[in-house]
């Protein structure tokens, strides 16, 4: 018989309810996928004694028709969501200790959902990355590797642990953050179906801060319909959030399968970048093809400040988690250097607690903010921003999503662009400016690059429109049959 | 504009983070880098935007706390991660005014 | 004018700027639900906001905003319907987030005035430049150990209105004129309950000298300085410090001072020499904070009779004279005990009462007015007493500090301990005859000294425990004495 961990979100979800097999057996499955997967440094911390505790009582509650949406399927949760007694790290020496008295807003709805926690996924350190390669527990391994060449990928970031977890069968979906592409560029590295939500959509409350006005929380699964049902129990009006919506919560589910037939698709000719690869320009066609078979209209737009919105957003983030991590000072939690002056204190903790990104993110954001350059730099940024937005708004009055490509490019090697943050931070040009719009966006697989490495489409909705985006979804979906992993190489026997 | 190691040494001390001589150097190079690249800002003209506070909408009703005390009474939790703490108090090294 | 400080180069004049810091009346925090109490047990106020844990959010106070924009129409300023919230970035160990929850660029009110009194007659605006809500920090104690400060987060959280003036003030008196007059606005609005001794009402004042006519000097300024006396005396110690630097040729350093009550000195505060760049910028877990017109004008509704009004009304309703009206509207507790007691009493009478026997009571006890055990309404019996005759001014005054002592209704005590005045003519004349028989030396003597006539009515209210109408008595001596018929 096939591993239970085979099993997709929504296939888990009937099995259960269909009581073909107990939640126990499935989290049993998912367990000894984890524990054997551990060459891939997905985890940080695995929780399966909570974890078959809660197998127990979610088959009582499906024994008795008392259970709930997820009941009884595992998740991998990012390590920026605080978890009740559980450590909770952002992958950061500086909380390395950190044992967390509350529980995060969104893994709580899921908890009450039913869903069980598998355990803490690994990212970039504070979700600063685009390769899971600043984590203080070292990178995460991609999956995936090329077809010719075995030297291990990065699995993008800073969402890193979530998608490859996800791509390796462990676990039916996780969560992740996004804060300027985090989710959805791991989701393209993985071969997975990665959403941010709207801004608003999934309460902040309880999730590790870095930038306030540009995180968002959202699920990485192995297909669309799986994405939508996990949103859903994410969401809620949380009055412990000022910028959570009270916006009704859609059944995300029902719009898996529904047609886009008259709807318009509109392609940004700002995203066609100089040096963009073939084979990317070569996706965005089929992309553009498949939904035009479906019956929707293909409309060029124009998004004239496209290209300011990566500066943007490297001025905008880091002056916001310049403030955000300052709380982290060796007082009250977490990793603490002593010393018999309080200031030298903070610098020792801070310094030996903060990784390299991180330390430059915290100078770059106080360099942004600080007398004499604020005006030039940070309230020039969020001008721009404030056109980037507009332009976002017009072209929303024309169509009903947009189509770009969630990268520029496939995996790349590990430490290939550790060296040059530079071209790093180039690794989100396409995700960006969803974030910094605030706007939904999805990124599906859409094929694979001449390597064997998936490569994803994005797509880009309107406020608070992520049904429009699962539709939109779904067609890519079925209309690229893009194949999930099926050389499980990292195995340990 | 360009950053000076001056600038360097003193967002590091605004951070709180000490930093060795090679390490200013070489954040001295990657914050130059930075910024020339998002000088490219200057391009655009703001004269007549004004900023962006959140991508939160402004229509919506934002939310507010009613004046009720739901919360505190729960020393045990707030100390559980002091790194330094004694009779439920934060220790730190003393501040003198 | 007249506040001008004599130096040895001549006249100086003090410039002085006040912020006040008041803890806005609220049961729970700005941003968090944990209670504002005053006293408890360290750190047990305290939520995972309020400690800046890990992914924690403020959510605004909505009854916050409300008491801001209430402060705001009682200080005659303009209300902003749209105003930020910033983050001012700075590291102290009671300062959980790493920076403090304020308003900056855009606070929630702007611009106003108020009136202060000096010297009982004299009145001088003072220009508010603005009011913002911000975060208090918590409290470190630096006594408890030899080597570590000991962190308390019970207050980080609670709000705050920062109120700004104009640096409108010259004198130590105009400064403490000015902090009374806007702790008395908050209490009538029932914003802020003014209580320095428990740092519900704290102030950092700014200081700084010229010569007349001259340009505003280099400024110090004065931080936390706990009591409307100590204002004064840091005030006058920093002017003449001030004065002293620039005369000896020196140029004053622009530094954060404490003062400190024992030398009554101020003194460079350490932690504050360090260069700061706060680094504001707007919080992007809050948003701005819009409101309508109809919600100020919905608030300007509930405003109570503010001190001026009241003070107006006082002289126009009660006839009092602005000396005595400002008196009482000077605290609204004792303008409110006045007009209780005035209510059909003779309302001269009544302010003359509360100002004299009242106050020199309460203050023997160290009582506040609300505290009195005479009520308004037994003050008011009691001056009815004496305006209908029933009892002398002078036994009012035994009965009082019975009163004081009991809280009894007055008229109880004048019937069970006899004190009626006595005007039945006959009575009195018995008792006068008497003293003139056997004071046959007295009445001799007064043939040359007239003034001898006030003895005589001593003996007579002597004779009577006070209790004799003073001016039945004065009729009788004469008719007896002077007239002799």
């Amino acid at each position: 018989m096939a591993k239970l961990n085979e099993l997709c979100l929504h296939e888990a979800r009937d099995g259960l309810k269909n009581k073909s097999f107990s939640s126990r057996e499935l989290i049993t499955d998912h367990i000894d996928m984890m524990e054997s997967s551990r060459s891939l440094n997905a985890f940080i911390t695995e929780t399966p004694e909570i974890a078959l505790k809660s197998a127990d009582s979610s088959d009582e509650k499906i024994s008795k028709n008392t259970n709930g949406p997820l009941e009884g399927l595992p998740i991998g949760v990012k390590d920026m969501f605080c978890t009740k007694g559980v450590l909770t790290t952002a992958s950061s020496k500086m909380l390395s200790n950190f044992i967390p008295p509350y529980e995060s807003t969104v893994t709580n709805n899921l908890w009450d959902n039913g869903a069980i926690l598998l355990g803490k996924l690994n990212n970039d350190e504070f979700a600063m990355g685009s390769s899971n390669e600043t984590s203080f527990y070292g990178p995460v391994i991609n999956p995936w590797i090329k077809n010719n060449d075995k030297s291990p990928l990065v699995p993008g970031g800073s969402s890193g642990g979530s998608a490859a977890s996800v791509a390796a069968h462990i676990g039916v979906g996780s969560l992740g953050t996004d804060t300027g592409g985090s989710i959805r560029q791991p989701a393209a590295f993985t071969g997975s179906v990665g959403l941010k939500p709207t801004y608003g959509r999934c309460s902040r409350w309880g999730i590790i801060a870095f930038a306030s006005s540009l995180d968002q929380a959202g699920p990485i699964t192995r297909n669309v319909k799986d994405n939508s049902i996990l949103l859903e129990s994410m969401c809620s009006h949380d009055l412990k959030d000022t910028t959570s919506s009270s916006k009704e919560i859609p059944n995300f589910e029902k719009a898996v399968g529904k047609s886009i037939k008259g709807l318009k698709v509109g392609i940004p000719l700002e995203f066609i970048q100089d040096g963009m690869s073939d084979e990317i320009l070569k996706m965005w066609e089929n992309g553009k093809e498949w939904l035009k078979k479906s019956g929707a209209e293909i409309v060029d737009v124009s998004l004239p400040h496209t290209k300011y919105a990566l500066p943007c957003y490297y001025i905008i983030a880091p002056a916001e988690a310049s403030s955000n991590l300052a709380r982290y000072d060796g007082v009250r939690f977490g990793h603490s250097v002593s010393s018999d002056d309080i200031n030298n204190m903070y610098e020792l903790t801070r310094s030996d607690g903060f990784g390299e990104e991180v330390k430059r993110r915290i100078m770059m954001g106080t360099y942004v903010l600080s007398s004499g350059y604020y005006d030039a730099y940070y309230l020039k940024a969020q001008k721009v921003r404030s056109l980037i937005s507009n332009d976002y708004n017009e072209v929303f009055n024309k169509v009903d999503v947009l189509l770009t490509p969630s990268t520029p490019n496939s995996a790349f090697a590990i430490n290939e662009k550790y060296d040059d943050p530079l071209s790093m931070y180039l690794n989100d040009v396409f995700t960006v400016p969803a974030n910094l719009a605030g706007l939904p966006a999805i990124s599906v697989p859409s094929s694979k690059d001449k390597n064997g490495l998936p490569l994803g489409l994005q797509l880009i909705g309107k406020p608070f429109d992520e049904e429009t985006l699962y539709s939109f979804a779904n067609i890519i979906e079925e209309s690229s049959s893009f194949e999930s992993i099926d050389n499980k190489w990292w195995l340990q026997k | 504009m360009s950053v000076t190691i001056d600038n360097v040494k003193k967002i590091a001390k605004l951070s709180k983070i000490s930093l060795s001589d090679d390490e200013v150097k070489s954040f001295l190079t990657d914050l130059n880098k930075i910024i020339d690249w998002v000088d490219q800002l200057t391009d655009v003209d703001t004269d007549k935007v004004s900023p962006t506070f959140s991508s939160f909408g402004l229509e919506e009703d934002t939310n507010q706390r009613n004046d009720v005390i739901k919360d505190g009474g729960c020393r045990d939790a707030i100390i559980s991660n002091a790194p330094n703490s004694e009779d439920g108090f934060f220790l730190v090294p003393k501040v003198i005014d | 004018m007249s506040n001008l400080l004599k130096g040895k180069t001549g006249d100086w004049e003090i410039v002085i700027g006040i912020e006040i810091h008041a803890q806005i009346i609220s049961q729970s925090k700005l941003f968090s639900g944990s209670s504002t109490l005053f006293g408890s047990e360290h750190n047990t106020q305290v939520s995972f906001v309020d400690a800046g844990m890990p992914g924690m959010l403020p959510v605004i106070n909505s009854v916050c905003i409300e008491q801001a924009v209430k402060t705001g129409l009682g200080l005659n300023a303009k209300i902003n319907n749209f105003s930020i919230f910033d983050r001012k970035n700075y590291f102290y160990p009671d300062l959980p987030q790493g920076y403090q929850i304020s308003q900056f660029e855009q606070p929630i009110v702007g611009n106003g005035e108020i009136m202060i009194d000096l010297d009982g007659n004299t009145i001088k605006k003072v220009r508010i430049e603005r009011l913002h809500l911000e975060q208090d920090a918590g409290k470190s104690l630096h006594d408890q150990h030899p080597s570590y400060s000991y962190v308390d987060l019970n207050r980080s959280g609670i709000a705050l209105m920062e109120i700004v003036s104009m640096p409108d003030m010259s004198s130590a008196e105009e400064a403490q004129a000015y902090i009374k007059k806007v702790r008395n606005i908050m209490k009538y609005l029932q914003t802020c309950d003014g209580n320095m001794d428990e740092g519900s009402l704290r102030a950092d004042i700014n200081v700084s000298v010229r010569k007349p006519g001259n340009e505003l000097g280099i400024r110090c300024e004065i931080k936390n300085v706990n009591s409307i006396k100590f204002i004064g005396q840091a005030i006058e110690y920093e002017a003449k410090r001030q004065i002293d630097i620039i005369e000896d040729g020196k140029v004053i350093k622009q530094q954060t001072r404490l003062f400190d009550p024992k030398k009554g000195q101020t003194r460079a505060m350490r932690s504050k020499e360090e260069a700061h760049d706060y680094r504001y910028f707007p919080d992007p877990d809050l948003l701005p904070l819009v409101f309508t017109d109809e919600f100020v004008e919905s608030i300007r509704k509930t405003l109570p009779e503010l001190p001026d009004l009241k003070k107006q009304r006082f002289v126009d309703e009660y006839g009092l004279s602005p000396y005595d009206a400002g008196l009482l509207v000077s605290e609204k507790d004792t303008a409110d005990y006045f007009e209780i007691a005035a209510t059909g009493s003779n309302s001269k009478l009544v302010c003359n009462w509360i100002a004299g026997e009242l106050f020199s009571f309460l203050n023997k006890e160290n009582k506040r007015i609300d505290e009195s055990p005479v009520t308004p309404v037994n003050l008011g019996k009691l001056i009815n007493l004496i305006d209908n005759g029933t009892i002398t001014g002078r036994i009012a005054k035994d009965i009082f500090e019975m009163m004081f002592k009991s809280g009894d209704d007055p008229m109880t005590i004048v019937d069970s301990n006899n004190m009626r005045q006595v005007s039945d003519e006959g009575e009195i004349e018995k008792i006068v005859d008497l003293i003139i028989t056997s004071n046959p030396d007295q009445v001799k003597a007064l043939e040359i000294k007239p003034n001898l006539m006030g003895w005589f009515v001593g003996q007579v209210m002597k004779e009577t425990q006070g209790k004799a109408n003073p001016k039945a008595v004065n009729e009788i001596l004469i008719k007896k004495l002077i007239i002799k018929d």
